[in-house]
C-alpha cells in the first residue's frame, strides 16, 4: 500500500462525496483500467454491488442497539429512573434491583433485534455470493459473484437469471435488440416487459465487444422511480444519444425469452432502483395508540400528583416531630437534612417507588398482542382464496385495531368491486352496432370471444371484396377497426409453452428431491436453461431465418404456429380483451417487437407493420396511439384508442374511403357511435373509442425530429414527450367503439350491504363514466331503488355552489323533520370528477363535506388518482373519522396511502396497490370478515387490554401509595422488591396478553349476521376505549386499592405484625383482585384461559414460597424469609384475602350484572345470540333482518336497473329503464355533453 | 400448526426491518423456481375443433394447481387457528347471580358471627405508662432523663384473665417502618458472619463505626434504638405483700429468626468474636452480654433483640415482651390486684409517642380485633340485600333472552 497524506485522503473523500451527490454522473468503462490500483479507477466513488441490509455489526451491536432503543421515550424514562436510584439521597431500593425491569425488557428487545439482523445478514450473504458473469479483458466473461460487480463493468445475464445490478442494455442475443424481463420480484407484475438495446448500439449485432466501448454514459442521480430513467450516451465524437427506462435492466428482474444479454452497470448495490425502493414496511400509528399516549400522559400527571403529595406529606411529618426520634436516621456524617430538603429528595424517591404507574410493559405487550392478532388474521381460512392460493397479508403490523373503527370506506371499482377480467361484449363500427349476443354468458373467460355472425359476414365480404389487392380492401373500416385492435396496444406475445412458467412450491419441492437423488448431476440440471435456449438459437442460425420483423419465438415455432400457442401478456386486461377479440375475427397478433408488429389477417396473410413510435398511455391524455407504416400501402398510419371523451374532441378528417356526403355522414357516425357508447355505459360496460389517422410523410418527418429531440432532453423530458404526442393526435377518424364487460366479483352486493349496515359510509371512486358507474352502483347495491339519488354534475362553479346549497337545504329538511323518520329515504350522491374538483375547492369543501356526511353512499365518477386521495384526505381531516381505502391498481395507490387503513386487492393489475397497502386481500368479499369480525375483535381485545393495563398498574401502585400515609411518607415498600418486580413481570403479565389475543366477545357468525354490532367500535360511539372508560377504570383501581389496603390494615391494626407479614396478604389480595377483575372482563373461557389464569396463581404461590424459603440473607437489607409460609399457616390470612377480594370486586360485578339486566348493550345481545343453538340463532337473525327490512340480496341484473326517485335541481339521473336496443333513449346528461363537445 | 405459525410470523415480523423478506426470502425462491421453469411444460391436452377452449397458460396453471393441492398456502383448519376452541361464555345477569349472592352472603354472615364471637371472648388489658399527664405514676420518670427510673402502676382484675396470657409492650407513633431506619442493619452480620462483624455494610451508616473506626456490633439504627424498658409483674397477696409473677421470655421471637436468620458466630467464648468492636451507642452493655445467664439467649439470638429487629408494619404497634406460662398461672391470671414495676428508660417524647403495656390472651385468630367479624357481617348482609335488589330487577326486566 502506498502511503497517502491525510490531506489527500480528505480531498479524495470530498471528491467522492461530490461525485455521488451531483445531479449527473459520468461513467466510463472499467476495462482500460483493469488491474490498476483503486485510486486510479474512474468509477471508484460509486458503491459496489455488495448489499448490506443489516443494521448492526457484531462489534458495534451493543452500542448501536442501545442507541436505537433509547430512541423510545419510555425506555429513556425508565433508565433515567434506574439511574436516579443510584443517587444515595433519593434511592428507594437497592440500586441494582432498580435496573432489573428495564434490563429485562431491553434484553428481550435486543435479542429480537439481533436475531432479525442475523437473518438479514444471512440473506445478504446469499445474495452477494450469487454468481454472475463479468467481462474481463483477459478472459472474456468470467464467473464472479454479485458483490464483485462494480459500476462501469460489463455484465452478461443469461436466460432465467436474475439481473445483479441496474444495467444499461447494450447487447441482446435477440436480433432485434430486445430483451424480455419479468419484474415480479420488484412490483409483482407477472407480464413480460420488453427492454431494447440502447439506441446507438442497436446495430452492433452479431457480436458486442465491450473492449471497443469507448463512450461515456451520463446518467441522473439514483432515484427510486422504477418507471423513469434518464441517461445520455456520449460517443467519442461528442454525439449524444438519449436512453430511457426502455434500455435499463433493473436489479432483481429475471431475464426471460432471451438467450443472453450484455449490459453496462449504471447503478450498483444500494443505488439500484430496486434497493432504493425497499424502504421497509410501513409504520403507522393506530388511532388507539395515539389515544393511549394521551392517557399515558394522564398517568404521568397522576404520578406527579402522588409524588407531590408524598413530598408534602413527608415535609409535614418531619415538621410535626418535636425532637429527633430514634427512628430518624441521619446521614453518614451524623447530620440530618432540613425537612424541606428531605421532602425535595423524597419527591424523586417517590417517583422511583411509584414508577410502574407508567405501564412499562404496555408497549411491549401491545406489540406481542398484535403479533398474535395478525397470526389469527392471516390464518383465517375464510380469508383464503383458493383460486390464487393466497391468504390475507398484513403488511402494517400495528394497526389491526383500526380495522374495527372504520366509518368511511372508499373503494375503487374496477378490479375491486369487479373481477377485472375483461370480456369483449359489444362493438360499434362506423355507427353500426354489433351486439355479440352470445358473449354475455357467465362461463366465458376473457380469452374466449364468440364472433358476431353479422360482423363476421361483413368482414368476409370486405376481405374478399376486392378480390385483388387494391385500396378499397385495405380501406374497409371494418378491417381497419380490427387491425387497430390488434396493433394499437402494448401486448407482448409469448409462447404459451415456452420457458416461462410460474412454477411454485410443489414443483420446486419435486425438483429439489430430484436434485437430491441425482446430486452429482446437480450442476447439469441447473444449466439446462442456458443450453436449451442456446439450442433454439443455434437452430435459428441453421435455418438462416433472419426476417428481422419476426419475433424469435415465433421463429422457433416455425411456420406451423397456431394461435392457441400464443399467449398475450398485457399490462391492462382491457388490451388483452381487445386483442383476443381481434383474434376471434381472424386478426391474429403474432408478434410484437419495438420496431414491428406482425398480424395475420383472416386470409392467412401475415403483415409486418413497421412500428415507428408508440405514444404510451397516460392518465392526462387518457389514450394511447401506435404509429405504424403499412407494409402494403406504405402509408404512415396512427391508430389511437382511448376514453370516448378524450377522443371525441379530437375527431377531424372524414374517413377517407367514404364517397358519400361526407360531412353529414361523419356527423351521423359520431353521433351514432356516441349513442352506442352511452348505451354501453348504461349497461355497465367499459367503453373505448378506436380511431385511425393517416399521416403524410412530410408531417411524419418533421414530427419525428421533434420527437427525437424530446426523447433526448434531460430536463422536462416527460412533458416534452407528452407534448409531441398531443401534437400528433389530432384530426382523428372515428372507426368505432368497443364495450368491454367487467363482471362484479362474487358477493359484492352482500358485502356492501353488510358494510352499510355496520354503519360505514361507502364511497365508490371510479374513473368510469357516470352512467357505467351508476349502473354498477345499483348492481352492487351501493344505490338502492328506494334511495334518494342526488346526481351532481355541473360545468361551472356558480352552478356548483347553488346546487350544493339547494341540495344541502333539502337534505337537511329531510333529516330534521321528525315526522318522517320512518319514511326518510336514504340519500346517495353521484358526483363527477369536474364537479368534485369544484366541490373540493376551499370555499365549498365545508358544504360538500356536510352534504357527504348525510349521504349513505357516494359515487364519484371520472376521478383521477390524485382526486381519489384528495377526497379521502378531505373526509378524513374535515370529519375526523376513520377512513379505509380499498383498491387494486396503481391508480389507487395515492388513495390507499392517504387513508387511515389501506387495503390492497391482489388482482389483475399488478402489485402496486398491495405494496402500498396495510392489508392485502384477494377478494372484495373478504373485506366483510376482515372488518366486521377481525376488526371488531382486534379492537375490543386491544381496547380492553389497554384499559386493563392502566387499571392494573394504578391499582397495584396505589397499594404502595396508601402505605406511605403510615410510614411517614418515606417511600417504604411493604412488599419485597423482588416480589414486586415478579408481580408485574411474571404473575400478572400473561393473562392480559392472552386476553388481548384470544378473547372473543361475540362469535364470528353473529358478527357477520348482525353487522350493526360493528358500530360499537366506531369512534363517535366507542364503548370500549374512550375518555370515560379510562377514567372509570382508574377510579375503580383507586377503589380497589383502597379496599385491598385498608381491610388488611384494619385487621392488623394494633397488633405485632411486621412489615412483610403485613405486605404478604396485600400482595396476595392484589393478585387475586387483579386476576379476578380480568376474569370478569373475559368474555369466553377456553382451555387456554383456564390454564393461564390458574397457572398465574400457581406461579405466584410457588415462586413466593420458594423465594421465602431459600433466601435467608441473599437480598439484604430486606429479608422475607419464611414469611409467606407463616402467613399461609394462619387462618387470618385466608379470611382477609377472601374478604378484601370480594369487597374489591363487588361493585364492578354488581354494576355489570345490573347493566346487563336493565340495559343490555348490543354486544351483550349478540352474546346472548351466541348461546342459542345454531339453528335457532340463524332463524333469529333471519327474522330480525326481515323485520329490519333488509331482505335477501337480489341478484345482479344488468338489463333492469331501478329507477331513481328524486329529481334534484341539478342534472338528475336519466330514466334508465329503457330497453337498450330501443331507439328512444333519453340521454339528457350525455346530450348536453355532446353539445358541449361539438361547441368546443 | 406451529410450523405455519413460524413461517408467517417470520415474514410479517421481518418486513419491518428492511427489504429482508422481500429480497432474502423471495429472490432465492424465485431463483430456484426459475431453475425448475425450464422443465418442458406439461402440454398434454389437445385442442377441440376450431374453438379455443383454454390457452396453454390456463392449462399450466391448472396443472400447477393440481399438484399444489397438498401443500398450498391454505391455513390450517383447526379449532385453534380458526378461533373456534370450545369456550365457556358466562353472561352476568341478575337471574344467574342471585343464588351466588345469597350463598356468599350466608357464608360471610356465618364466618362473621364466628369471628365476632371469638374476638369478643378475647380479654385485653392496656396500661399506658407514658407519663404524659400528671396523674400517671410514671409522670416523673417521663420528665427526667435519668436512667433506670422506676415507676409502678397498679391494676386489678375482677375476673380470671384466661391464659395463656401474653405480655406486650406497645408504642405509638413510632415509625419502625421508616425506610432509612428499616434498612439500617446488616443481615449478614446477624447471621454470624465474622467478616461482617469486622466490616459492617454501609447500610448501617452512621451506626457502622465509632469515632475510632471500630465497628459497632450489631450495627445500624434499628439495633441501636432497641426498646430498653423492663417490666416486673407482681400479684398482691392478701397480707399486703406481693409476689412476683414469673414471666417467660423463651420462644417469644419467631422460630425461624431464632434458628435460621440469626446466629452467633461459631467462636467460644462468644466474647472473642467481638474483639475490636464496640457496643451500639445507646446500649448499656455489648451484645455478648445481653443475657449472660443463658448462652442460648445471648448475642444475636437474644429473644428481646430478635423481637425488636422484626420491624413493625405500622406506627402504632405492640411487641411481645413475655408470656405467662408458669404452672400456677396456667389457667390465667386470677382475679385480684396487681402491680407493674416499670424500669423507665425509653424516651418517647421526641416523637409524641406513647408507651403502654398490653396483657392479652389469644385465640386462633390472634389478638382481639372486632373489625374482621363486623366486616364479614356487613358484607354478608350487603350481599343478601343485593340479591333482593337483583330479584326485583329480575322480576321487572326478566331475562333479555326471553324477549
Amino acid at each position: 500500500m502506498t502511503w497517502k497524506s491525510p490531506l489527500a485522503l480528505v480531498r479524495e473523500a470530498l471528491e467522492g462525496q461530490r461525485a455521488r451527490e451531483s445531479e449527473l454522473r459520468k461513467l466510463v468503462s472499467n476495462l482500460p483500467y483493469e488491474g490498476l490500483e483503486k485510486g486510479k479507477q474512474p468509477n471508484r466513488f460509486f458503491p459496489s454491488n455488495a448489499v448490506k441490509t443489516t443494521k448492526y455489526s457484531p462489534l458495534l451491536f451493543l452500542p448501536k442497539n442501545l442507541y436505537e432503543q433509547f430512541h423510545r421515550l419510555a425506555n429513556l424514562y425508565f433508565v433515567g429512573l434506574a439511574i436516579l436510584n443510584f443517587i444515595p439521597v433519593v434511592n428507594a431500593f437497592q440500586p441494582e434491583v432498580g435496573l432489573i425491569p428495564i434490563c429485562v425488557i431491553m434484553c428481550l428487545t435486543a435479542l429480537k433485534d439481533a436475531w432479525e439482523d442475523f437473518r438479514r445478514y444471512q440473506s445478504d450473504k446469499k445474495i452477494n455470493n450469487m454468481p454472475c458473469f463479468i467481462y474481463s479483458r483477459y478472459k472474456q466473461y468470467v464467473e464472479k459473484r454479485w458483490k464483485d460487480v462494480r459500476v462501469g463493468d460489463f455484465v452478461k445475464v443469461v436466460c432465467n437469471e436474475i439481473v445483479p445490478a441496474d444495467l444499461l442494455l447494450l447487447y441482446s442475443s435477440d436480433p432485434n435488440g430486445v430483451c424480455h424481463i419479468e419484474t415480479a420480484n420488484l412490483d409483482g407484475e407477472t407480464n413480460l416487459k420488453q427492454r431494447t438495446v440502447a439506441f446507438c448500439f442497436i446495430h452492433q449485432n452479431p457480436g458486442f465487444e465491450p473492449e471497443s466501448f469507448n463512450c461515456a454514459v451520463v446518467c441522473e442521480r439514483p432515484n427510486n422511480n422504477l418507471n423513469h430513467f434518464k441517461c445520455l450516451v456520449e460517443k467519442p465524437d461528442k454525439d449524444r444519444v438519449g436512453a430511457s427506462i426502455e434500455s435499463l435492466l433493473l436489479r432483481g428482474c429475471t431475464v426471460r425469452n432471451t438467450n443472453h444479454a450484455v449490459g453496462f452497470v449504471v447503478y450498483a448495490g444500494h443505488e439500484t432502483k430496486s434497493m432504493l425502493n425497499n424502504n421497509g414496511s410501513r409504520s403507522k400509528r393506530s388511532k388507539l395508540e395515539r389515544k393511549l399516549n394521551v392517557d399515558v400522559f394522564f398517568c404521568l400527571i397522576l404520578l406527579f400528583t402522588m409524588c407531590l403529595i408524598g413530598a408534602l406529606g413527608h415535609y409535614l411529618w418531619l415538621e410535626s416531630l418535636p425532637g429527633v426520634p430514634p427512628f430518624l436516621v441521619p446521614d453518614s456524617n451524623g447530620h440530618l437534612d432540613e425537612p424541606s430538603l428531605a421532602s425535595f429528595y423524597m419527591f424523586f424517591t417517590m417517583i422511583i417507588l411509584l414508577q410502574i404507574l407508567i405501564p412499562i410493559s404496555l408497549y411491549v405487550s401491545i406489540e406481542l398482542v398484535k403479533v398474535g392478532q395478525i397470526f389469527f388474521i392471516t390464518n383465517d381460512i375464510d380469508l383464503y382464496d383458493e383460486e390464487t392460493d393466497s391468504r390475507v397479508q398484513c403488511r402494517a403490523l400495528n394497526i389491526t385495531e383500526d380495522l374495527g373503527q372504520i366509518e368511511y370506506v372508499f373503494s375503487d371499482k374496477t378490479g375491486t368491486l369487479t373481477e377485472n377480467k375483461m370480456v369483449f361484449r359489444r362493438c360499434s363500427i362506423m355507427g353500426t352496432e354489433y351486439p355479440h349476443k352470445e358473449n354475455g354468458k357467465d362461463f366465458l373467460t376473457e380469452t374466449e370471444v364468440i364472433p358476431d355472425q353479422k360482423l363476421l359476414q361483413q368482414i368476409t365480404r370486405a376481405e374478399s371484396g376486392g378480390g385483388h389487392r387494391d385500396s378499397s380492401r385495405d380501406k374497409d373500416p371494418h378491417l381497419d377497426f380490427f387491425l387497430a385492435l390488434a396493433i394499437c396496444n402494448t401486448v407482448v406475445v409469448s409462447m404459451a409453452n415456452a420457458h416461462r412458467q410460474r412454477v411454485s412450491l410443489p414443483l420446486l419441492k419435486r425438483a429439489g428431491s430430484f436434485i437430491q437423488r441425482k446430486s452429482k448431476r446437480n450442476h447439469t440440471i441447473l444449466e439446462v436453461p442456458v443450453t436449451d435456449a442456446a439450442k433454439t438459437d443455434s437452430r435459428e442460425d441453421r435455418n438462416g431465418v433472419q426476417t428481422c420483423s419476426l419475433h424469435p419465438l415465433s421463429q422457433s415455432g416455425g411456420p406451423t404456429l397456431e394461435p392457441e400457442d400464443l399467449c398475450y401478456e398485457a399490462e391492462s386486461p382491457d388490451e388483452a380483451a381487445l386483442v383476443y377479440a381481434a383474434r376471434a375475427y381472424g386478426f391474429i397478433l403474432l408478434a410484437r417487437t419495438p420496431d414491428s408488429v406482425t398480424v395475420r389477417l383472416p386470409s392467412g396473410e401475415e403483415l409486418v407493420f413497421e412500428v415507428l413510435d408508440t405514444l404510451t398511455f397516460d392518465s392526462n391524455r387518457k389514450r394511447m396511439s401506435v404509429l405504424v407504416r403499412h407494409p402494403v400501402t406504405k402509408e404512415y398510419v396512427l391508430y389511437t384508442k382511448g376514453a370516448d371523451y378524450s377522443i371525441m374532441e379530437l375527431l377531424g378528417t372524414p374517413y377517407a374511403g367514404e364517397k358519400r356526403n361526407i360531412e353529414i355522414y361523419l356527423k351521423n357516425i359520431a353521433a351514432d357511435t356516441q349513442h352506442h357508447l352511452d348505451c354501453y355505459a348504461k349497461e355497465g360496460l367499459r367503453t373505448l373509442c378506436i380511431t385511425k389517422k393517416v399521416v403524410s410523410e412530410s408531417t411524419y418527418r418533421s414530427w419525428s425530429g421533434e420527437r427525437k429531440r424530446a426523447k433526448a432532453a434531460m430536463e422536462c423530458r416527460e412533458e416534452q414527450i407528452m407534448e409531441t404526442a398531443v401534437q400528433l393526435e389530432t384530426n382523428l377518424t372515428l372507426l368505432g367503439a368497443t364495450g368491454i364487460e367487467d363482471r362484479l366479483q362474487e358477493n359484492v352486493p352482500e358485502s356492501i350491504m353488510a358494510l352499510r349496515e355496520a354503519g360505514m359510509h361507502v364511497w365508490v371512486l371510479t374513473g368510469d363514466k357516470p352512467e357505467t358507474a351508476v349502473n354498477i352502483g345499483y348492481a352492487c347495491r351501493l344505490l338502492e331503488e328506494e334511495d334518494l339519488v342526488i346526481n351532481m354534475s355541473c360545468k361551472n362553479k356558480l352552478t356548483c355552489t347553488s346546487i350544493l346549497d339547494c341540495t344541502l337545504e333539502e337534505v337537511r329538511r329531510y333529516g330534521e323533520d321528525p315526522s318522517n323518520v320512518d319514511t326518510t329515504p336514504n340519500i346517495s350522491l353521484v358526483i363527477d370528477g369536474n364537479t368534485l374538483t369544484m366541490a373540493m375547492s376551499p370555499d365549498l369543501q365545508e358544504r360538500f363535506v356536510d352534504l357527504a356526511k348525510r349521504c349513505r353512499s357516494v359515487l364519484c365518477c371520472r376521478v383521477t388518482p390524485l382526486q381519489k386521495s384528495g377526497v379521502v384526505k378531505l373526509v378524513r381531516e374535515k370529519l375526523k373519522v376513520m377512513t379505509l381505502a380499498v383498491g387494486d391498481g396503481a391508480n389507487d395507490v395515492n388513495m390507499i396511502q392517504a387513508a387511515d387503513v389501506g387495503i390492497g386487492i391482489s388482482g389483475q393489475e399488478g402489485m402496486q396497490a398491495v405494496m402500498a397497502s396495510d392489508f392485502a386481500i384477494s377478494r372484495f368479499k373478504h373485506l366483510t370478515k376482515l372488518l366486521l369480525v377481525h376488526g371488531h375483535w382486534c379492537y375490543t381485545r386491544l381496547a380492553n387490554m389497554v384499559i386493563y393495563f392502566f387499571y392494573k398498574n394504578v391499582a397495584y401502585v396505589n397499594l404502595l401509595f396508601w402505605y406511605q400515609f403510615f410510614c411517614g411518607f418515606t417511600a417504604t415498600a411493604m412488599i419485597d422488591y423482588w416480589l414486586m418486580i415478579f408481580f408485574n413481570l411474571f404473575f400478572t403479565s400473561t393473562p392480559p396478553i392472552l386476553f388481548g389475543i384470544f378473547d372473543k366477545d361475540v362469535s364470528a357468525e353473529v358478527l357477520l349476521g348482525v353487522p350493526e354490532l360493528y358500530r360499537t367500535g366506531q369512534v363517535n360511539m366507542t364503548f370500549e376505549y374512550n375518555f370515560l372508560t379510562f377514567w372509570i377504570s382508574i377510579l375503580d383501581a383507586f377503589y380497589q386499592s383502597l379496599v385491598c389496603f385498608f381491610i388488611p390494615y384494619l385487621a392488623y391494626r394494633d397488633s405485632d405484625v411486621d412489615i412483610f407479614t403485613f405486605g404478604t396478604p396485600l400482595n396476595t389480595v392484589a393478585l387475586f383482585t387483579i386476576l379476578l377483575h380480568l376474569a370478569i372482563e373475559i368474555k369466553s373461557w377456553t382451555l387456554v384461559h383456564w390454564i393461564i389464569m390458574l397457572g398465574s396463581v400457581a406461579l405466584y404461590f410457588v415462586v413466593t414460597l420458594a423465594y421465602s424459603a431459600v433466601c435467608v440473607t441473599c437480598n439484604p437489607p430486606s429479608n422475607p424469609y419464611w414469611i409467606f409460609q407463616s402467613q399461609m399457616a394462619d387462618p387470618m390470612f385466608y379470611l382477609i384475602c377472601t374478604l378484601s377480594t370480594v369487597v374489591a370486586l363487588l361493585p364492578r360485578y354488581t354494576f355489570y350484572v345490573l347493566k346487563n339486566s336493565v340495559a343490555p348493550s348490543p354486544l351483550l345481545q349478540g352474546r346472548q345470540l351466541d348461546r342459542m343453538d345454531p339453528s335457532t340463532r340463524d332463524q333469529w337473525i333471519k327474522e330480525w333482518r326481515g323485520f329490519r327490512g333488509g331482505g335477501p340480496v337480489k341478484r345482479y341484473e344488468l338489463s333492469d336497473p331501478p329507477t331513481p326517485t328524486l329529481e334534484t335541481p341539478a342534472d338528475f339521473f336519466p330514466d334508465s329503464d329503457a330497453d337498450f336496443m330501443g331507439d328512444d333513449l333519453s340521454l339528457n346528461v350525455i346530450t348536453q355533453n355532446r353539445q358541449r363537445v361539438v361547441a368546443t | 400448526m406451529f410450523h405455519s405459525f413460524g413461517k408467517h410470523f417470520l415474514y410479517t415480523g421481518l418486513e419491518g426491518g428492511s427489504c429482508h423478506s422481500q429480497y432474502g426470502g423471495w429472490s432465492n425462491v424465485w431463483f430456484l423456481l426459475s431453475q425448475c421453469g425450464v422443465c418442458p411444460a406439461p402440454n398434454g391436452q389437445s385442442r377441440k375443433g376450431g374453438q379455443v377452449k383454454a390457452t396453454a397458460t390456463y392449462r399450466i396453471l391448472a396443472m400447477v394447481k393440481q399438484e399444489q393441492k397438498e401443500s398450498s398456502d391454505r391455513p390450517d383448519n383447526t379449532a385453534f387457528t380458526q378461533q373456534r376452541l370450545p369456550a365457556w361464555q358466562p353472561i352476568l345477569s341478575a337471574g344467574i347471580v342471585i343464588p351466588g349472592f345469597v350463598l356468599i352472603g350466608l357464608a360471610f354472615i356465618g364466618v362473621g358471627v364466628g369471628l365476632f364471637i371469638t374476638s369478643q371472648n378475647i380479654q385485653v388489658l392496656e396500661l399506658d405508662y407514658t407519663g404524659a399527664d400528671t396523674a400517671n405514676p410514671c409522670y416523673e420518670c417521663g420528665r427526667q432523663s435519668t436512667k433506670n427510673c422506676v415507676c409502678t402502676m397498679e391494676f386489678s382484675l375482677s375476673t380470671l384473665f384466661k391464659g395463656p396470657v401474653f405480655f406486650y409492650y406497645g408504642l405509638t407513633n413510632y415509625f419502625q417502618n421508616q425506610r432509612r431506619y428499616g434498612v439500617s442493619k446488616d443481615d449478614t452480620q446477624l447471621f454470624g458472619d465474622l467478616d461482617a462483624i469486622k466490616t459492617p455494610t454501609s447500610d448501617c451508616a452512621p451506626f457502622d463505626y465509632d469515632g475510632n473506626n471500630r465497628s459497632i456490633v450489631p450495627c445500624g439504627a434499628l439495633a441501636n434504638s432497641i426498646f430498653n424498658d423492663t417490666f416486673k409483674l407482681y400479684v398482691k397477696t392478701n397480707n399486703s405483700g406481693k409476689k412476683e409473677v414469673p414471666l417467660d421470655g423463651k420462644g417469644i421471637a419467631w422460630w425461624t429468626d431464632y434458628n435460621v436468620k440469626h446466629r452467633n458466630p461459631d467462636v467460644t467464648p462468644l466474647k472473642d468474636a467481638f474483639k475490636d468492636t464496640v457496643k451500639p451507642i445507646n446500649w448499656p452493655k455489648p451484645v455478648y452480654e445481653l443475657d449472660t445467664t443463658d448462652e442460648y439467649n445471648n448475642g444475636f439470638i437474644n429473644q428481646d433483640f430478635l423481637v425488636w429487629m422484626r420491624r413493625a408494619a405500622l406506627p402504632d404497634f405492640r411487641k411481645l415482651y413475655r408470656r405467662i406460662t408458669a404452672d400456677e398461672y396456667h389457667d390465667g391470671l386470677p382475679a385480684g390486684n396487681y402491680s407493674l414495676e416499670i424500669t423507665y428508660n425509653y424516651p418517647v417524647l421526641t416523637f409524641n409517642g406513647r408507651k403502654k403495656v398490653v396483657l392479652s390472651n389469644v385465640s386462633w385468630m390472634g389478638g382481639k380485633n372486632d373489625f374482621l367479624g363486623i366486616a364479614y357481617l356487613v358484607v354478608g348482609s350487603l350481599c343478601i340485600v343485593m340479591s333482593i335488589v337483583m330479584l326485583i330487577v329480575y322480576a321487572k326486566f326478566k331475562f333479555p333472552e326471553e324477549d
